[in-house]
């Protein structure tokens, strides 16, 4: 059929339960978007894929053209390396970010109450645990 | 113009990348990747990278070792909690932890730590004060997690890193 048919069953069975944990882990993650109550949760969830999920398919990605080529295939490691190092990156933006939307809601929350007009802002997300202090 | 100083260590490691990702030896490619690790070691001296000591090879390996396992375990807690009754006892709230690291590195790679292993996220970490805020998805007590961060992560990158 092709050149993965010549993968020995033992590497094929271990690749495949390899693969479908790393997709099972991501799919997981992706149902936490969906659903976890507050966006401070939901920044949890996709990192069950960038971290369980990557390494599971990146092991399975080695292991296959390892055992297919009969050399050691290690370059997926950079693409573990690269997103572990990455990933924090986009989150402290995105969690820093809805830190700062949060303080300024909250202060326009507080200047429409004292205005005695009513508080629009605040209904789009109450549901938060609010931080210990502002920054 | 200033002078930069020239990063052996930073080029060859751009070099090897190179390789690695190309998966040849072949001539052009040497000269590329040899090209490619000049220009880029010396835009990261532009950025004049603090020197790095490391030490204590085996605190490193009983780390990442840890870490790895930690990963592990917290995406199946996560799991759990994702998969789990949409009404349960669960609490996410925000933790402050006062940190002795100063070393930027020894931060940096703490902040990969927090944020890959799921159920802990890097929110802040006040430089003046110290103190570092993090965002725990199951937070049951404050002070266990205080205990957790410094005591499995905060004292190996002490001793790694400073």
């Amino acid at each position: 059929m092709n050149e993965f048919a010549k993968l020995p069953d033992w590497a094929a069975i271990i690749i495949a339960i390899l693969i479908l944990a790393g997709a099972a882990t991501t799919l997981i993650g992706s149902l936490g978007l969906w659903r976890l109550n507050s966006f401070y949760e939901r920044l949890h969830a996709p990192t069950l894929g960038t971290t369980l999920g990557t390494g599971c398919i990146v092991l399975a990605s080695m292991l296959c053209f390892s055992v297919l080529q009969t050399r050691l295939v290690l370059h997926e490691i950079l693409i573990a390396i690269f997103v572990t190092v990455t990933t924090p990156i986009t989150l402290m933006i995105l969690v820093r970010a809805a830190l700062f939307r949060d303080s300024v809601e909250r202060a326009e929350t507080l200047s429409n109450m004292h205005d005695g007009s009513h508080p629009a802002t605040s209904e789009l997300e109450v549901n938060h645990s609010r931080p210990p202090e502002a920054t | 113009m200033k002078r930069h100083p020239f990063l052996p260590l930073a080029a060859f490691g751009l070099f090897i990348l190179w390789l690695l990702l190309n998966q040849t030896v072949s001539y052009g490619h040497i000269l590329l990747g040899g090209a490619a690790a000049l220009v880029g070691s010396w835009a990261l001296s532009a950025l004049r990278p603090q020197k790095v000591r490391i030490r204590r090879l085996g605190a490193i390996i009983r780390l990442s070792l840890r870490v790895l396992v930690d990963i592990v375990k917290s995406n199946i807690a996560v799991g759990r909690i994702i998969l789990g009754p949409a009404r349960q006892e669960r609490r996410a709230g925000f933790v402050n932890i006062p940190l002795e690291l100063r070393n930027p590195y020894a931060l940096a790679t703490l902040g990969c730590i927090i944020t890959s292993t799921p159920g802990t996220l890097w929110v802040d970490f006040d430089a003046t004060k110290g103190t570092l805020m993090i965002h725990v998805l199951d937070l049951i007590d404050e002070s266990t997690w205080i205990r957790t961060i410094k005591g499995r992560y905060e004292r190996p990158l002490l001793e790694i890193f400073e």
